[in-house]
């Protein structure tokens, strides 16, 4: 069954996006990567460390074909995050970024107000923005307006594994908005991510709830199966939550009636 | 002349550039991306950008992240 979906003008097939921080070692990470069968891969801009030469580079370990989606972690203003981003595009020589405004050290909830800032900046420019934001309907309307080609709302904070917290909160937003709306951090387990798909959203992030998994392989095999059939049970169709039984085998033709 | 370079004072030639920057601290060029007081220098302006005193240099490169 064909099943793509996009942004901007980025085709996917697979509905699983997964971050590269946070696993053991390379080899692990890599491994994880191809057991996900995830096309679009995060990473982090960071300072490069001039004491270290010939460091491994993280570039070595990532499957060749994966898009690499940068991001702005850890900015905690629009000017951060801007700077970052175009920095982001320099070594990707792509247009797409994961733009993230932090507004707390603790939450790591995003600070939307710099959030929306940024995003009108770098959607002007020319980027592919995808906000991580809040399960706020106002803010991803207000992303949309400002020129993101995506929203990504939080299932719970980044790394906390305590899965989607607000489904409503979620499918409001998917009635607010026209963009593609991704969940992003907050999954601990498969039937996060499956939930997180039969809400209706297009796709699912995540890094830790692989990365830290005591199997990072498998656990990466896990969220891409549990995606796959939350997508087809959005897909499907559920029944509607009823209070009472009603009953699969018929009630008539019993014996000894 | 001195420059920031990642946050920290360095000293530095006169004149050098930013591809000159990057051969001396054995840097791969493709790796990498440069931002010079707070503006990106794009790679095609590696050999022209001549370096300035009291400049503000970012190297950055990717490192895995969520």
């Amino acid at each position: 069954m064909a099943d793509g979906w996009s942004i901007g003008k980025h085709a996917f097939t697979s509905r699983l996006l997964v971050g590269t921080g946070k696993y053991p070692d390379f080899p692990t990470m890599q491994r994880a990567l191809v057991a996900s069968g995830a096309e679009v891969v995060t990473v982090a801009v960071r300072r490069l460390d001039l004491s270290k030469k010939g460091a491994e580079s993280l570039l070595e370990w990532i499957p060749k074909g994966m898009k690499l989606l940068p991001n702005t972690a850890a900015c905690f203003t629009a000017d951060e995050a801007i700077r970052t981003a175009r920095l982001g595009r320099e070594l990707e020589m792509g247009d797409l970024v994961k733009l993230e405004v932090i507004g707390d050290r603790r939450t790591l909830f995003p600070d939307v107000e710099g959030l929306v800032e940024a995003s009108r900046v770098l959607a002007k420019e020319g980027f592919t923005v995808l906000p991580y934001t809040n399960d706020d309907p106002v803010t991803a309307k207000k992303l949309e307006d400002a020129g993101c080609a995506a929203v990504m709302p939080l299932g719970a904070p980044i790394g906390s594994g305590l899965g989607i917290r607000n489904p409503y909160n979620l499918r409001i937003i998917m009635e607010t908005v026209k963009i593609p709306v991704l969940v992003d951090a907050g999954v601990g387990t498969a039937s996060d991510a499956a939930l997180a798909m039969e809400l209706g959203a297009v796709a699912v992030l995540m890094n830790t709830a692989i990365a830290e998994a005591k199997d990072p392989v498998l656990m990466a095999e896990a969220m891409r199966a549990g995606v796959e059939a939350g997508r087809k049970a959005f897909l499907a169709g559920r029944i509607p939550m009823k209070l009472h039984a009603a009953a699969s085998s018929p009630m008539t033709g019993l014996i000894g009636t | 002349m001195q420059v920031r370079l990642n946050g920290e004072l360095r000293e530095i030639p006169d004149g050098t550039t930013v591809s000159g920057l990057l051969v001396h601290l054995g840097v791969k060029a493709p790796r990498v991306a440069v931002e010079v007081n707070e503006t990106v220098v794009t790679k095609d302006r590696y050999e022209a950008h001549r370096l300035g005193p009291g400049d503000s240099i970012e190297i950055v490169a990717f490192v895995g992240g969520g």
